[in-house]
């Protein structure tokens, strides 16, 4: 059970955002620009990023939605993102994404936790100053949406057919505030 | 040097922002609505020590020290009142709903699943509202964003605490919403 009084059946920063749109609305813009908008990093690489770090911070819904994205992003390829969240395994990725995860991982346990060194094979595997503002942005931003979500114990789904489609939703759609409850 | 080339001369969170702004604009919204939004039960100097506080959890010195120079204006005392605040706020000069409340950030500073219902409860009994909860996790988790944006891009900061606290009446007159990064 949620924290607070929440919508009902409603997953995850969906019921969040449904509580406060107000605060919502922004979230929602962040994300959209954040993981659609214009990057060198594919929105298929972006989404990747946020699922691994949701990983890492042990938070199931958010891991499972972005996965679900980054799978249908990915298409033929979509393999990659269980061997890089789950299976540990990076070799489908380019040495270029496996430093920006590097990175990724870094930020989330804390962004001083990040070298010059980690930077340097990022650099050495072709990524630019874009490539790592995003990542770095990017796992900062699942950083807070992980606390969130499970810091308010919202509802995360158990049902991966609920989760492959929010994944087409967000491949398709990308992030679209719901309409407020009015509760 | 920050590990990418942000504008000259702009400390902590500025530079990435004026290195891409289309994402410091939900980020400044947010912070806008979550911290200077007067229709909130939570006063603003009460939001800013939440923010202090997480910060300080996480050793950023430019966010925990700008945020507590705010904090200092709205809240009309000094930094060593601050201090004495984020370095143990159980046996500070605080109301019991924000101690329950500092209580609830610093299990979000940790992890979202670190809040327990015992966090709630106590909150609760101390008259805190689902709004104020929402927002005092929302608010910690925000900060665990963008401690880690500031750090994970070795951003610099200046080392004289009292610059922050000088800023402090213009950062709170000026607000989050309209900021510009070089001004």
């Amino acid at each position: 059970m949620a924290h607070i009084k929440l919508p009902d059946g409603v997953p995850g920063v969906r019921s969040l955002a449904m509580f406060r749109p107000d605060t919502g609305k922004h979230l929602y813009d962040l994300v959209q620009v954040l993981l659609r908008g214009q990057s060198p990093l594919s929105p298929a690489e972006r989404e990747l990023i946020a699922s691994h770090v949701s990983a890492g911070n042990n938070c199931r819904f958010c891991t499972d939605s972005h996965a679900a994205a980054a799978r249908e992003l990915y298409g033929e390829m979509s393999r990659i993102v269980d061997c890089a969240i789950h299976g540990g395994d990076t070799s489908l990725l380019t040495e270029k994404m496996r430093a920006l995860l590097v990175i990724a991982g870094k930020v989330r346990e804390n962004g001083k936790k990040v070298r010059p060194e980690h930077i340097e094979a990022a650099r050495n595997a072709g990524a630019n100053d874009r490539d790592i503002h995003d990542t770095v942005l990017i796992a900062a931003t699942f950083s807070m949406f992980n606390r969130y979500v499970d810091g308010l114990a919202t509802l995360t789904p158990t049902d991966d057919a609920i989760y492959a489609e929010m994944g087409k939703r967000l491949a398709i759609q990308g992030y679209v505030p719901p309409e407020p409850s009015g509760v | 040097m920050a590990y990418i080339n942000l504008p000259e001369g702009l400390p902590g969170i500025r530079g990435p922002m004026a290195f891409r702004p289309e994402t410091a604009k939900p980020l400044n919204l947010l912070a806008e609505i979550l911290l200077r939004d007067d229709n909130n039960t939570l006063t603003r100097g009460e939001r800013e020590l939440i923010g202090t506080y997480v910060s300080h959890l996480n050793d950023c010195f430019f966010c925990q020290n700008a945020h507590s120079g705010l904090a200092q204006h709205y809240l009309q005392c000094d930094t060593d009142t601050v201090d004495a605040i984020v370095h143990d706020p159980e046996h500070a000069d605080l109301s019991s709903k924000m101690k329950a409340l500092l209580g609830i950030a610093a299990a979000v500073h940790k992890g979202g699943k670190y809040v327990k219902p015992e966090h709630i409860e106590r909150a609760k009994m101390e008259g805190a509202s689902d709004v104020e909860i929402h927002d005092t996790v929302l608010i910690a988790a925000a900060f665990c964003m963008f401690n880690r944006y500031v750090d994970g891009l070795g951003t610099w900061a200046p080392a004289d605490r009292t610059f922050y606290v000088n800023r402090g009446p213009a950062r709170a007159e000026e607000g989050y919403a309209n900021y510009s990064p070089h001004h």
